[in-house]
């Protein structure tokens, strides 16, 4: 008896959605993230209006000024889709998860100088309310935009910032032995000490704009582009210094992530600038805005960490993040 | 396609991991000839056949790793020149 074995290949009739073979071809079988977000979103049949608002369809791409001719033409760089996202965020809270234990059991916070105490209590505790506002902001995005991309993008970021306050609050609550006094001084510092009120102004500010696209540009381009290398990397670095590398250990995920964030954020204002006059007009717009509004908040705060240094340290973060978006083709005056 | 002597070849399994690499070679090799097979994905290349990390990076859209090509790795024929930033066949 004789055998014959030979290999069979059997071909897929279709190798993805129809609405992905619309945009990419039939030639190769689809991406997760492609799966995952392009046109999940429904475009018609409305029934009715949201009684909350109504003056727009459900999903409406009337929430913005900026217009896009495909809200699609943007993709995240990361392809983050739930599954990829979940996996790369557990990884990195595997390792923050060790730091805070290897701190707790070492006791390291008893070797760091109380000068560099305070100011953690001082500067970077409070940081805990900024990381909130950016989780309802994100979540207003959201809420408000058109296309899952933009969605998906939105809620992935709004949960990085509740992790990133919980992180911030177990650093106040882990100097402390547990106890509360330094968040609830922060949150004193953050209601009504003089230096937080003009950030704390903006943001209340930013809490009720209309357009959701300006407030994606007031929050997460020009407010993260200062807030994280001027306090997560430069003040981080001067504690280092005084002898506050506990801190930096357990802020490490706070470095990563801007990492990380500035890739879809340089794409983003990219793609939007790119498609028409009238949204680089905007963009522009909005970047001056917020920036000169911002850095305005900001520049109290940085004096409190830096010194007489504060405001050089403060221009030189708004020149980086202002250079940075001009290479993406935004106008900077 | 190309001399038989001077034939360089990389074979990865079909599957989603492989996917982003094979893609890769097509992009940065333009003479290369892929061949879909049962199971597997023969890609040959006339003396040369390069896999550029940052090409792959680019595609999956997180950091790559190249050493992670050898876990889909099914044969290659060719010299391996392989560093951090690309993986390389060729004759010497």
């Amino acid at each position: 008896m004789s055998i014959e074995i030979s290999a069979k290949s059997i071909q897929p009739i279709r190798l993805s959605y129809g609405n992905l073979e619309e945009r990419f071809g039939n030639k190769k079988p689809a991406s997760r993230y492609q799966e995952a977000v392009y046109d999940v979103q429904p475009t018609t049949n409305f029934q009715f209006r949201p009684v909350w608002d109504k003056e727009h369809e459900i999903y409406d791409k009337s929430r913005t000024a900026i217009v896009m001719e495909d809200w699609y033409s943007f993709a995240d760089p990361r392809q983050y889709y739930y599954g990829s996202y979940c996996i790369a965020r557990a990884k990195q809270q595997d390792v923050a998860e060790h730091n805070f234990d290897f701190v707790d059991k070492r006791d390291l916070f008893a070797v760091v100088p109380e000068s560099v105490k305070q100011q953690v209590r001082e500067i970077m505790v409070p940081f805990r309310h900024v990381e909130w506002a950016a989780n309802m902001n994100n979540c207003q995005i959201t809420d408000e935009c058109y296309g899952a991309n933009f969605s998906s993008v939105g809620m992935f970021n709004a949960m990085d910032r509740l992790g990133m306050a919980q992180y911030v609050t177990r650093i106040g609550l882990l100097m402390e032995g547990n106890e509360e006094t330094t968040i609830d001084a922060a949150k004193q510092a953050w209601m009504e000490a003089p230096e937080w009120q003009g950030l704390r102004h903006a943001i209340e500010d930013m809490f009720v704009l209309d357009d959701w696209f300006e407030l994606m540009v007031a929050q997460n381009f020009v407010l993260d582009g200062l807030v994280f290398p001027l306090i997560y990397d430069r003040f981080e670095k001067k504690l280092t210094v005084e002898g506050g590398a506990t801190i930096a250990m357990l802020t490490e995920f706070m470095d990563d992530w801007y990492k990380e964030t500035v890739r879809w954020t340089n794409t983003l204002a990219k793609v939007t600038v790119k498609e028409s006059d009238a949204n680089k007009v905007l963009i522009s717009e909005w970047v001056a805005k917020w920036s000169d509004r911002l850095t305005a908040a900001l520049e109290p705060i940085a004096v409190k960490a830096f010194g007489a240094d504060g405001v050089n340290e403060l221009s030189e973060v708004k020149n980086e993040l202002l250079s940075r978006l001009a290479k993406q083709g935004v106008d900077i005056k | 396609m190309s001399n038989k002597k001077n034939t360089v070849f990389l074979i990865v399994q079909d599957n989603e991991d492989a996917r982003p690499i094979i893609d890769a070679v097509e992009q940065d090799n333009p003479e290369v000839n892929i061949q879909y097979q049962p199971g597997m994905v023969r890609m040959e290349g006339a003396g040369r056949l390069i896999v550029n990390r940052e090409t792959v990076e680019e595609s999956i859209g997180r950091d790559w790793d190249v050493q992670e090509l050898h876990l889909n790795l099914v044969s290659l024929a060719g010299n391996v020149d392989e560093d951090d930033d690309k993986f390389e066949l060729s004759w010497h």
